[in-house]
């Protein structure tokens, strides 16, 4: 980037950030070439869901908690499944996960391509939207909206519903769609993954700022499969373990400038969860296709660059059609559907990856079958303050840019980790700090 | 004549209303062609200033600075168009306001007072005048299409008026009430999602919010005869659109 003037002393805000999903706020003060303090504000308002879950059915959080965001409903309506089972000691049929990973395939594709194309994409060359990038690459905005209608077309067949599916419940799903209406879907997939490979390449040509970052990072992991529709909790640290202990670990501060609360680790450490986390904890689960397509992007391995996260989105959707065309090419529709599952008083925990990142909900049942507590951690508040350190760390190298350069800068990096502002600004628990 | 220059703003809300507009993906270009595209956040960078042809709103109000911004956005667009539950009936947020908000405040947040909030969610409609409102929780995208052409034609859009029950029958499903004796809100429910759930034999849970002069009495009269437990039967109209439902639930 050609630079020009030193921005000395500046305050940047940018009240209401664009292609983020949802409501927030930048704020950098710079003092004398010293940076001063960062902020990433969320003032979405609160909508309480954990509030007004208690007293509700345990047969209800599937249907309730994926309007907390339209962008990832199924990541909320699988972490409640998973913990509502739990709660009530039931596992599901193999058959009847792998359908919800079907369905989960269809939302990381849909909304990873969103962001990589719509949202991203546009950074990098210095565009205000997509709109304008289809004027300089028409056949590339094609190609990413083709992609996208496969994901929410598998949304649609599996889910009933792209936006907020209809056919998720505890247990299961009310109807599995036959053999015949998924393979309808096969030679348009097929032609989707051809599109993802080459978006792969498309974006591992982009110019990368060089940046690092050296906050933990965490993801699921599962023994055989790229992570997405449950798993244990690992990280970079070291630590391996369940949801449930993974929740006793992590301190929920709420700061005066959001609705949202700052996750850390043991109450200090900043840390991610996300595609970069996925990417560089379950680099060898990657599917056959995509493995191929990141060694021949370059990528390393152990890659700590957020700026090359749509680098990783790419891959992670190479993954997800992959995964849907192995799924549909075994697929026996589970009959019956779903498992029973009987109300009874206990506690479970449920973790699944959403696109944006590691998504747990707790859910504490009465005998009755009514809701007496409930805790959900989405990704983005987890991700708040490492998204912090890293516009620190993108400012300190970069205070010899002008304001625009550099405001514009910051929104990139903010971008880097697709925020879902919806998503953080709904809940938090309090007193979880044990 | 220049293009019209649309608007999309955002309240309360899971931003579902609007992705819907993404999710046009065949007419996504042709859209951003056929009006100029002149705020929308999530979306664009690119803000241009009103008056605008046309707003759609997504989202509930929440707070006073909300209850004043659409005043504002009102004295800046020619039309006003309300999409989705929240827009509509101050969606699932709404359920505030059958509690003490002090509490919900507490019991989710730390910092009470670090947190602006007002003790009710409501529509679009309580705060200033609406000229076209889309019910659904999402809206069906093909209705937001055509509602958007419409009045921009200025002519009447093609949105169906009746209820799911008759959209479940043109669709050829097999009646969940009566095959499977499950409660289903389909008979007083706005038409507009094509009879999603029961096609997956599930009833529907409201989420498209009451058709005019629904009978929901007589609807749970008969859902009661069949054995459907009464809570639960308030909690299916105190959910998405309980604004809409209160007396369904209040009883
Ligand atoms: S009406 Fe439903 S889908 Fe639309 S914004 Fe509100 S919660 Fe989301």
């Amino acid at each position: 980037m050609e630079k020009k003037k030193m921005a000395t002393s500046c305050d940047i805000d940018v009240h209401g950030i664009a292609r983020i999903e949802g409501e927030g706020a930048l704020h950098v003060h710079i003092d004398d070439g010293e940076l001063k303090n960062v902020e990433l504000e969320i003032f979405e308002p609160p909508r309480f869901f954990e509030a007004f879950l208690r007293g509700r059915g345990f047969e209800e959080p599937p249907d309730i908690t994926a309007r907390i965001c339209g962008i990832c409903p199924v990541a909320y309506q699988m972490s409640a499944c998973l913990a509502i089972e739990d709660a009530c000691s039931v596992q599901v049929r193999d058959e009847i996960q792998t359908l919800r990973r079907l369905l989960y395939c269809g939302e990381w594709i849909q909304s990873h391509v969103l962001h990589v194309f719509l949202l991203h994409a546009p950074d990098f060359f210095g565009l205000e939207d997509a709109v304008e990038l289809a004027k300089i690459n028409k056949s590339a905005v094609e190609r990413g909206l083709f992609m996208k209608k496969m994901g929410n077309k598998l949304m649609e067949v599996v889910g009933g519903r792209a936006i907020h599916p209809v056919n998720v419940r505890v247990g299961g799903f009310y109807s599995a769609p036959s053999k015949g209406d998924l393979q309808d879907l096969v030679e348009d997939l097929k032609k989707a993954l051809d599109y993802a490979i080459w978006a792969v390449e498309w974006v591992a040509a982009f110019d990368f700022p060089d940046i690092n970052t050296s906050y933990p990072l965490v993801s699921l992991v599962h023994d055989t499969l790229y992570p997405i529709d449950y798993g244990t909790v690992a990280s970079t640290e070291g630590f391996n373990v369940s949801p449930k202990e993974f929740l006793d670990r992590i301190v929920e501060e709420h700061v005066a400038r959001s609705s949202a609360l700052h996750a850390k680790l043991d109450g200090e450490t900043p840390y991610l969860t996300g595609p970069m986390a996925r990417f560089n904890l379950n680099y060898d689960r990657l599917t056959p296709i995509a493995k191929q397509c990141a060694e021949a992007s370059g990528i390393e391995r152990d890659c700590r660059n957020p700026f090359k996260t749509i680098i990783m989105r790419s891959l992670e959707v190479v993954v997800a059609f992959e995964e849907a065309l192995r799924i549909i090419d075994n697929y026996v529709a589970p009959d019956p559907s779903y498992e029973q599952v009987l109300p009874r008083s206990g506690i479970g925990y449920g973790a699944t990856e959403a696109p944006r990142g590691t998504i747990v909900h707790r859910y504490e049942l009465g005998k009755d079958g009514l809701i007496k507590e409930a805790q959900i951690v989405p990704p983005t508040s987890q991700n708040q303050a490492a998204i912090e350190e890293d516009l620190k760390n993108v400012i300190a190298n970069n205070m010899d840019l002008d304001q625009e350069q550099l405001t514009n800068y910051c929104e990139t990096a903010v971008r880097n980790h697709d925020p879902c502002i919806s998503c953080s600004a709904h809940f938090l628990d309090v007193d979880i700090k044990r | 004549m220049g293009k019209a220059k649309l608007a999309v703003w955002k309240f309360a809300s899971c931003d579902g209303c609007q992705l819907s507009i993404l999710d046009c993906e065949d007419e996504l270009l042709a859209i951003a062609d056929a009006v100029e595209i002149a705020n929308f956040t999530e979306m664009t960078r690119k803000v241009i200033d009103g008056p605008y042809d046309i707003s759609l709103v997504e989202g509930s109000i929440t707070t006073a600075d909300d209850a004043q911004r659409i005043v504002e956005i009102r004295k800046n667009s020619a039309v006003i168009v309300a999409i989705g539950a929240c827009a509509t009936a101050g969606g699932i947020q709404a359920l505030r306001n059958y509690a003490d908000i002090d509490e919900y405040v507490s019991a989710v947040y730390a910092h009470p007072e670090y947190i602006s909030t007002l003790a009710t969610s409501r529509s679009i409609s309580d705060f200033i005048k609406v000229d076209l409102e889309l019910h659904g929780c999402p809206v069906n995208k093909e209705h937001l299409i055509e509602l958007v052409a419409a009045s921009l034609a200025g002519r009447k859009p093609r949105i169906p008026q009746y209820s799911v029950c008759e959209e479940c029958k043109l669709r050829g499903n097999v009646c969940v009430v009566v095959a499977e004796n499950m409660p289903c809100l389909g008979p007083v429910t706005s038409a507009g999602c094509g009879a999603l759930c029961p096609a997956v034999k599930r009833g529907c849970y409201g989420c498209f919010g009451p058709m005019q002069k629904a009978n929901t009495t007589s609807l749970a009269i008969r859902l009661k005869e069949n054995g459907a437990d009464e809570d639960k039967l308030h909690r299916m109209f105190k959910t998405f659109n309980a604004t809409k439902f209160e007396k369904e639930f209040s009883s």
